[in-house]
């Protein structure tokens, strides 16, 4: 007996897979050949220009300067994000009374959008918010400090708000992992005398390595990504002179308006996913020998 | 320190299988004998703390939102109730920009990307995951091919596909891209994989059909991962902001997260009526959440998140 007719998967399938191809496959291969042209967001004519969107990137003092604020971005962000949620899965797993308000209450900075928790921490931190009026009034600092102007101290502000964004997210994936560690394996460790601590590092963090391996490398390309956090808390601007403008932020202003320019927003797009795939190929090899 | 045993149950990959049910998987506590009294209050405060983290700046944005033009809202002397609570600020932010409409434009691009994943995630998860057919191994390695590319890293030629559909600077063209997300595609299948084959293999011996197969047995068992996959559409459709910004020029079709950004750039001098914008664009999703949260967890724990 047969079980569906030949056509009946394909016909199940189309929808999503003629999705795939139009708006991810096709768009992935036409970046490589717009990197290859100068065309404009406004339209018109383009023509061929061989290689001087890569020549141009070569000597493009703010893409050094892009990259080295994803990286730094990226390098700060990691240790906090896969540790801190994990501490925290940690802290709500068992089922205290109220637990579920708190694993609710912990996720709400996830479903708001970047846009709404970036001003909300603009407000925070701006020159007369609650961080630097707290701040002088303990007399710990005279002036203000500019955590919205300056660049470092934006990228810096820019991790506090994923940080603080991100920690609900990454802390429910750890709670599904830590739900299949047994029981057994706590109860052996406490007979053997392991205090809390003890017990963490020898049976938590080895029982969630691979999940943790999987959030770290989700963090690192995450972060190379990074946007609408500093965007929204410089006002558009990236900082004083665009210091503090992360690669993508630099792919958003070639994409549009009269700077727009097509061609080299693709190059720049190029840049990035290679860049993103640093991450993925050293946390895939790391991932290879653990196992073998 | 390696806990072979544990390891090996734990393997957790993408779209590894989970034994749903399986009881020793389940997360269960341990008995508070063993807790000790120091741990307990680490147990307690922690978590308040953590609360007062992350649900504290919404608050006080909230706050903020509804301080008159004569309270000091810049004082040292913070206060979080306002002394004289006041709606004015929202009624200037309805007056600057054309709130409903927003909040329009952004339900219609929810609304779509909500109907298209779950519509046809469910409909390709299915096939791949319940029938057997040439060609099923390329498209499952499309739909995991695309999951190294960082979206930022094609955006901007899938610009030129909507350009060159003429959906530019239209609501449609924003919505379009987002309504099958090859991921969900993954979670439907795995959701999917996890009932038993015999189930079927009994169904298509009574003669029934591949649609009713797939409404009678298999759709009830997957409501939780279709659950998941529904509200978090939704959530990155209402929050979304690089590609509106990136596709929408005209004022009057901006979704509300450009809307809001707009609002910030004009007013950028009145933080009350920035905080009751905020507050406008914030209250809807929260409530949303707040009452489906029960699905999303549940939904969760049934694996239809990994990552």
């Amino acid at each position: 007996m047969k079980a569906h007719r030949w056509y009946a998967p394909w016909v199940l399938v189309a929808p999503a897979l003629l999705w795939l191809f139009v708006f991810t496959i096709w768009p992935s291969l036409n970046t490589i050949r717009l990197s290859f042209t100068n065309a404009k967001p406004l339209g018109g004519n383009f023509s061929w220009v061989g290689g001087a969107n890569f020549t141009r990137l070569l000597d493009d003092p703010q893409l050094g300067r892009a990259l080295f604020n994803s990286l730094f971005f990226m390098v700060v962000c990691l240790p906090l994000l896969t540790l801190l949620p994990l501490l925290l899965a940690v802290l709500v797993e068992k089922p205290l009374r109220g637990i579920a308000f708190f694993r609710v209450a912990y996720y709400t900075p996830v479903i708001a959008s970047a846009v709404v928790v970036g001003l909300i921490w603009t407000w925070l931190l701006n020159d007369r918010g609650i961080f630097n009026t707290i701040l002088q009034s303990m007399r710990v600092i005279s002036e203000p400090l500019p955590f919205l102007t300056e660049r470092w101290l934006i990228i810096l502000s820019a991790v506090a708000v994923t940080v603080w964004k991100g920690l609900g997210y990454y802390m429910i994936i750890y709670l599904a992992a830590l739900g299949n560690i047994g029981k057994d394996l706590h109860e052996a460790a406490s007979m053997d005398g392991a205090n809390a601590v003890r017990r963490f590092f020898a049976v938590t963090v080895p029982g969630v390595r691979s999940t943790m391996t999987l959030i770290a490398m989700l963090i690192c390309v995450a972060a190379l990504r990074v946007f609408s956090e500093i965007y929204v808390l410089t006002g558009g601007t990236g900082g004083a002179g665009g210091e503090a403008m992360t690669l993508v932020m630099l792919i958003q202003r070639y994409s549009g308006g009269f700077e727009g320019n097509l061609g080299y927003a693709a190059a720049l797009s190029i840049v990035l996913f290679l860049v993103t795939l640093v991450p993925m190929g050293a946390i895939a090899i790391y991932n290879r020998r653990q196992d073998s | 320190m390696s806990v072979p045993t544990a390891d090996k149950a734990l393997e957790v990959d993408l779209l590894e299988t989970r034994a749903v049910g399986d009881p020793k998987r389940k997360r269960k506590s341990l008995s508070f004998d063993s807790v000790s009294t120091g741990e307990k209050v680490l147990r307690y405060v922690f978590p308040v703390v953590m609360l007062v983290v992350a649900v504290g700046p919404f608050l006080w944005q909230f706050s903020t939102s509804l301080k008159g033009p004569l309270e000091d809202i810049y004082s040292a002397s913070l206060s979080l109730i306002p002394s004289q609570p006041t709606i004015d600020n929202y009624i200037a932010v309805w007056d600057a920009i054309p709130v409903w409409k927003y909040i329009g434009n952004s339900l219609l691009v929810a609304a779509l990307a909500v109907g298209g994943n779950v519509v046809f995630t469910t409909m390709a998860g299915f096939a791949v995951a319940r029938m057997k057919f040439a060609g099923k191994g390329f498209v499952i390695a499309c739909f995991m091919g695309v999951l190294i590319l960082p979206g930022e890293a094609t955006i901007i030629a899938q610009f030129v596909t909507i350009k060159n559909l003429g959906l530019a600077d239209q609501l449609l063209g924003v919505a379009l891209p987002g309504m099958v997300g090859a991921l969900n595609v993954l979670l439907m299948w795995n959701a999917f994989r996890i009932i038993p084959k015999e189930i079927d293999e009994a169904a298509v011996v009574d003669g029934a059909t591949v649609w009713s197969r797939l409404k009678d047995i298999h759709l009830p068992a997957v409501r939780g991962t279709m659950a998941v996959i529904a509200i978090f559409a939704f959530i990155g459709a209402w929050d979304d902001f690089l590609w509106p910004l990136i596709v929408l020029t005209t004022p009057d079709r901006f979704t509300l997260t450009i809307g809001l950004q707009y609002l910030a750039g004009t007013f950028s001098t009145n933080q009350r009526i920035i905080a009751a914008g905020t507050m406008v664009a914030f209250i809807p999703i929260a409530i949303l959440f707040a009452s489906l949260q029960r699905y999303f967890f549940m939904g969760v724990e049934e694996g239809g998140v990994k990552g």
